[in-house]
């Protein structure tokens, strides 16, 4: 039963996959446009390096940590949107026909979606050594920011798969976006937590846990070994991961009792 | 009657269906007013820090830096979103039966203008009203903000036209990525973060020959209460406006060419 479903899982990974693929759109924008966001923001910020007590010697050290966290967020909407499809066209109901399993759909799409983000996140780590960042943690540090981006993808793609198996609506899954993007912006991606002005800022990013990701990717590359930032950045993606991988599960469940 | 009542009766109309879509469909009013918002939230809430680097010197303050690009940002975007309604519109089948029923059909392209601009008196007043309660502190006359005004009006109308041009000759949605993507990447090569005179490297090149730096930088000296690069800002705005505006029209005879 178990090599069954693994079976269904690879074929609907592989399905997953080649959507991507098929689609220049949603491979080409979530490469692109966190590539372009760090090189303009890279530049633009530079003369923060300068603050006292910033913690690295250029920006660009500082910001790449934030493409991983980006490519995430299209994760969830790349996820989101092709669960919505398959509900929208039928697929998912036809689907429900055959012998498989409900569960095989979800851990199919998502492991497509990680696949991906996986592959985006070795162009981002790519593109900052050869601008010409040094990750202090070294190439051990390097494959744990590449398992950091993967779990991030899984995280947030299965809430874009709750929220499709939710709405059944590819609309309802952009409104995500905004959320997310907000999410994103109010956190210490700009600036580390303790060297922003606004007290009312900090806050809200000291209870962001966007922050808390993107700080365990950031000290890897800036600061080397942190094994308190990387165990909080582990716990709360973990937690992203089960809250969201639960919801979406129990989503699917209601949808198949309806289909 | 006469060519010029024809051309002002399509256009009231035009810009008067437009901002009815606009004000009686809240998913598309709240994405302009949310948007700039959070945007000036996040970059003079979290990187007011940044007015500390040596160097920086703007009188009004870090709110005040951001919110002359805040407000440069929601104008341009209104008209971008302006842009998607028109390639909706063709979508919809609309803007083919407007051809045909329109006298003048320079016209559509003037109610569209219209629209975006009234769009902008909006969500600025919107912004300057949050940014006040913020704390923002004004050094410029009423004179002074009415020029900033006038930029913003600008800005709003450049990126209308251009919008326009682009969805009339793509006529679908699939235009969205087109119209946004160049005014997003205009925008964000302006000194967004820092002044100009701060920036090193290529983003200085860059940011110098992008005529939003005028816009933006005379923008910030309005608000600050010592206008400077006035006759360069309105100049650009206005060749901006002159040559999108023949971009949009060239667009309108390509699409009454397309049936």
């Amino acid at each position: 039963m178990n090599s069954k479903l693994g079976t269904q899982v690879a074929h609907l990974a592989g399905r997953s996959v080649m959507r991507t693929l098929r689609q220049p759109a949603a491979l080409i924008f979530p490469l692109a446009f966190p590539m372009i966001l760090l090189a303009v923001n890279a530049a633009g910020l530079d003369s923060a390096a300068s603050i006292p007590g910033f913690p690295a010697d250029s920006y660009l050290d500082f910001a790449l940590a934030v493409p991983f966290m980006q490519g995430a967020l299209f994760s969830a909407m790349n996820a989101g949107q092709d669960i919505a499809r398959d509900i929208e066209t039928g697929f998912l109901s036809r689907l429900s026909l055959t012998p498989v399993r409900g569960i095989a759909l979800l851990t199919g799409q998502l492991a497509g979606a990680v696949a991906v983000g996986a592959a985006q996140a070795v162009v981002y780590l790519l593109v900052g050594l050869i601008a010409g960042v040094t990750v202090q943690a070294g190439i051990a540090g390097a494959l744990l920011i590449l398992v950091f981006a993967m779990l991030f993808c899984l995280g947030f793609g299965s809430l874009g798969a709750f929220m499709a198996l939710r709405t059944g609506s590819g609309e309802a899954v952009q409104g995500l976006f905004p959320l997310l993007f907000v999410l994103l912006f109010l956190s210490s991606a700009f600036l580390p937590r303790d060297l922003i002005e606004a007290d009312w800022f900090r806050t809200i990013a000291g209870a962001n846990p966007v922050s808390y990701l993107i700080e365990a990717v950031r000290s890897l590359i800036v600061s080397g070994w942190d094994p308190e930032t990387l165990a909080l950045g582990m716990a709360i993606t973990l937690g992203i991961i089960a809250l969201a991988l639960g919801a979406a599960s129990l989503a699917l469940q209601t949808r198949l009792e309806r289909t | 009657m006469s060519a010029l009542s024809r051309f002002r009766s399509v256009a009231l109309g035009i810009a008067w269906r437009n901002l009815h879509n606009l004000y009686t469909n809240p998913a598309l009013l709240l994405p302009s007013l949310l948007f700039p918002l959070f945007f000036l939230t996040a970059f003079a809430g979290g990187l007011s820090r940044v007015s500390g680097v040596p160097g920086f010197d703007f009188p009004s303050g870090y709110t005040a830096f951001q919110y002359v690009f805040v407000l440069l940002q929601a104008s341009a975007f209104g008209g971008v979103f302006t842009g998607f309604s028109i390639a909706r519109d063709f979508e919809g089948g609309f803007a083919r039966r407007l051809l045909l029923a329109a006298p003048r059909r320079s016209g559509i392209v003037a109610g569209y203008t219209l629209a975006a601009m009234t769009r902008t008196v909006l969500t600025g007043t919107v912004v300057t009203v949050v940014a006040l309660l913020a704390g923002m502190q004004v050094g410029g006359s009423g004179i002074d903000l009415f020029g900033l005004a006038l930029l913003a009006l600008l800005t709003s109308a450049a990126a209308t036209l251009w919008g326009t041009g682009v969805a009339m000759r793509v006529r679908s949605m699939q235009a969205a990525p087109m119209i946004q993507i160049p005014v997003f990447l205009t925008l964000f090569l302006a000194p967004v973060y820092v002044p100009v005179d701060l920036l090193a490297g290529w983003i200085s090149t860059v940011a110098t020959l992008n005529p939003a730096t005028a816009l933006l930088e005379a923008g910030r000296s309005f608000i600050s209460g010592a206008p400077e690069g006035v006759l360069l800002a309105f100049g650009s705005g206005i060749a901006l406006v002159a040559v999108f505006g023949l971009w949009a029209l060239r667009g309108l005879r390509r699409a009454e060419a397309a049936g």
